[in-house]
């Protein structure tokens, strides 16, 4: 099965990446654009019923630093055959 | 005493040969030179260090790959052991990431790489890498890194300054470092990250450009500390 995994910054911690991009669709000429944030698009091919707590490991040990990021798991439904 | 010291090069690693030479210019020992898929380390180490660099192309987060290295179990029983560790740049993304210290390595909150020569002060003095010093002793050490904005929520950050676990801090913070912290220690003191490279600074006055030699006091900290015990 397919999961997706989005990595995010957690509320509050400073993203430099994120206020560069702001600024440069500002100069751009982009109006309105209150905040930008960058997170990580993690996209898996995993055996069929591989249990949340497995992908929620997975994250906690290594795709996502918990001192600053927070994480979203996501299965992707696949089209029959 | 012979000084057994241990430098970790990992794929991608760029300060691990100043490292060694720096041991050995301090020490007069050639340190052992460990690869990360190396599973083992000699049990009777003095020192490990964790060198500055790139390890693994710093892909998914600077240090993430490396921490979870087989080297890095073995670094990890030895520190638990006591050994001392020292992480510099690179290596300190990897003490973060393998939980050995506490907090993380954020890009510069200045969004640029930063490559100069800063000023530290001596905030612990309780360690075997700080015990010479008096705190508020300012050091001149350079820095080269585009992560090296020390993060921690403010319990954390709170707990290191009461357990006085800040080992250095920036005069002039240059990355947007939480409380100006360069250099944090293990609960124990025995572990220590810090940014700024001070194996880049060993060599006397007559290379001063080349970075001075204030670098080699945290060294000689260590073998006098090791030698007293």
């Amino acid at each position: 099965m397919k999961v997706r995994i989005l990595v995010r910054l957690k509320p509050g911690v400073l993203d430099p990446q994120g206020r560069a991009v702001h600024h440069s669709l500002d100069s751009l000429g982009f109006e309105g654009v209150e905040d930008v944030r960058i997170g990580r698009m993690i996209e898996m091919d995993v055996a069929d019923g591989t249990s949340d707590e497995t992908l929620k490991k997975m994250c906690e040990q290594l795709l996502a630093n918990m001192v600053i990021e927070d994480y979203a798991i996501e299965t992707i439904e696949q089209e029959p055959a | 005493m012979a000084f057994r010291a241990a430098v970790v090069t990992f794929p991608g690693s760029n300060c691990d040969r100043d490292m060694a030479v720096a041991i050995e210019a301090v020490t007069g020992e050639e340190a052992l030179r460990v690869w990360h898929g190396d599973a083992d380390l000699p049990e009777s180490l003095d020192f490990i260090a964790l060198p500055g660099g790139f390890s693994y192309g710093d892909y998914l987060r600077s240090g993430a790959m490396a921490a979870k290295s087989p080297i890095l179990r073995a670094v990890v029983a030895a520190a638990e052991r006591g050994v001392p560790v020292l992480g510099v740049c690179n290596g300190f993304q990897v003490l973060t990431e393998s939980g050995l210290l506490p907090g993380a390595l954020m890009r510069n909150a200045g969004q640029k790489f930063v490559c100069k020569t800063v000023e530290l002060e001596v905030a612990s003095t309780a360690s075997p890498f700080t015990k010479g010093y008096d705190a508020g002793d300012v050091l001149r050490i350079p820095v080269a890194h585009h992560d090296g904005n020390y993060f921690a929520d403010e319990a954390t950050l709170d707990r290191l300054e009461a357990e006085d676990r800040v080992a250095f801090r920036y005069v002039d913070n240059p990355n947007g470092s939480r409380r100006d912290i360069a250099g944090v220690l293990s609960a124990n003191g025995r572990v220590l990250g810090m940014m700024p490279h001070p194996e880049r600074a060993i060599e006397p006055a007559a290379h001063s450009n080349l970075g001075g030699a204030d670098g080699r006091g945290i060294f000689e900290n260590l073998v006098k500390s090791l030698v007293s015990v």
